[in-house]
């Protein structure tokens, strides 16, 4: 009857704040870990529920209020500017041209990783070539059908073959939190130079920033050569 | 004189806090969860506004505790707060199934003291790490991942406490009530609590005269509420002279 008890409660307490403050500190390497060993269960997961587990995995951003939604069969691409033939492609249109596939890690500049992402799309190259780009053309200008967002490349980047107009991931077609039903993909840069939702190509005479190159952000976003950061390369 | 009238057990102060925290927590879980979980995120029309509501409300989510803290009012809540914190060796045979119904507890018993703690300790570390991941200026990315990873680990970790104290209560309908109510009936605290049960009439009597008498002892401090230590008198005399009214429905 005279235990007045051990101040356990307080011990617990802050070894749980201390379990956290370490979990800051090691959370990166331990999450990157779970990941790999959960990646061969969870591709196979198609209730979604893996969303909960505290891995690697997208997070989605829109620089607008919500995600657009535009339905394939509503979906129009337009590339045009400084071309000798300016057209506009349907989604099946797009569908029906000769696929690529990339099998590549997609960085954020937030320092997200997700592992082994599979994507098909066409290659902006084979849509350049379809248009005929004129000698003064130096870049390109995409634009979002969220009416917002806009993106850049240097045709030389443009060209590379890790640089696809994109419209499935992972053998599904792309769905709107993914920038569906078409975006960019270009592997080898932070995920902000994939355009989502892509509506626009336009060839112009020089390099125009973007959405978030207006904000500070690196123009020529290769992966761990730029931002400050020094993440392994996704595609090289 | 009858075990099933009102035995005092949270006072007003302590039930707003509860119940601020628990408001709270529901709206911290339903807009991180549709900010994270990709076929929620997809349903969420303004993602902006549901951002900025997830991070004002994180920030209110400690202040009731401790403004129920510092209140002058807050007396009882910063007992129970001590309750929590010493374990008694005696209450933990009750994590024994095989002591479990033998240990004589105190107003608390382990698990909720378990519970609390853990809750509390959860409340600094998602406000420490939701912080990192809301301001990431001065951190480095692996900081800021970690950050990440211990914010969704304590996430998954909370929904598992959260669900299980909801689905302990519903078992226990007095115990649940008195978050509501304020008062368990006496039989209760005599039977679930006797430790706690024993101390709070032993703190009546000492300042009761009649101590062979539990129910005039009561009648008695509830005439005076703000008078002595006891819990009655302290915690709560209005909400129990209020169950005090009640008590010829109850029986």
């Amino acid at each position: 009857m005279t235990d007045a008890g051990t101040p356990i409660g307080r011990r617990v307490f802050l070894s749980l704040i201390g379990v956290g403050a370490a979990g800051v500190l090691v959370g990166g390497k331990v999450s990157a870990w779970l990941s790999d060993i959960a990646s061969p269960v969870l591709s196979k997961d198609v209730s979604g529920l893996s969303a909960f587990l505290p891995i690697e995995g997208f997070r989605f951003y829109t620089v607008t209020g919500g995600f657009p939604n535009r339905a394939p069969v509503d979906y129009r691409l337009t590339v045009k500017g400084l071309v000798d033939k300016p057209f506009t492609l349907t989604y099946d249109e797009i569908r029906a041209l000769p696929p690529t596939r990339l099998t590549k890690d997609f960085q954020c500049v937030t320092g997200w990783r997700v592992r082994n992402t599979h994507w098909t799309g066409v290659l902006l190259s084979d849509l350049l070539r379809r248009a005929g780009v004129q000698p003064t053309a130096k870049a390109l200008r995409f634009s979002s059908f969220d009416g917002v967002y806009t993106e850049s490349l240097t045709l030389e980047q443009a060209r590379r073959q890790d640089v696809i107009v994109a419209y499935d991931l992972e053998n599904k077609p792309l769905s709107s939190d993914h920038g569906g039903p078409v975006r960019l993909y270009v592997a080898p840069m932070y995920g902000y130079k994939s355009c989502k939702w892509l509506e626009a190509i336009e060839v112009v005479d020089r390099v125009v920033p973007g959405y978030w190159e207006d904000e500070g952000y690196d123009v020529d976003a290769w992966v761990g050569q730029s931002n400050g950061r020094d993440d392994p390369a996704t595609s090289t | 004189m009858s075990r099933t009238q009102p035995f005092p057990r949270f006072d007003r102060l302590e039930r707003a806090v509860h119940w601020s925290n628990a408001t709270l927590f529901f709206v911290l879980i339903a807009t991180g969860a549709s900010l994270k979980v990709g076929s929620l995120a997809t349903l969420v029309a303004n993602r902006a506004l549901v951002r900025s509501i997830h991070v004002y409300v994180g920030l209110l989510l400690p202040v009731p505790l401790l403004l129920g803290i510092v209140a002058p009012a807050g007396r009882q809540l910063r007992r129970d707060l001590g309750r929590f914190n010493r374990w008694t060796r005696e209450e933990q045979r009750w994590w024994s199934p095989r002591t479990h119904h033998d240990a004589r507890l105190g107003k608390f018993n382990p698990g909720q003291k378990l519970n609390a703690v853990f809750t509390g300790a959860a409340i600094v570390v998602m406000l420490m790490t939701g912080s990192i991941m809301r301001w990431p200026g001065p951190f480095s990315d692996s900081w800021r991942t970690g950050a990440t990873f211990v914010h969704d680990s304590t996430w998954l970790v909370l929904l598992v406490v959260i669900t299980g104290h909801i689905v302990i209560a519903l078992r226990d309908f007095d115990s649940m009530r008195s978050m509501v109510r304020g008062w368990v009936p006496e039989s209760w605290a005599r039977r679930e609590r006797p430790l706690w049960w024993a101390e709070i009439v032993t703190a009546r009597g000492a300042s009761a005269a009649a101590v062979g008498d539990v129910a005039a002892g009561v009648q008695q401090r509830l005439g005076e509420p703000g008078a002595g230590a006891s819990e009655v008198a302290v915690g709560d005399g209005v909400e129990a002279r209020a169950g005090d009214g009640r008590r010829g429905r109850d029986l």
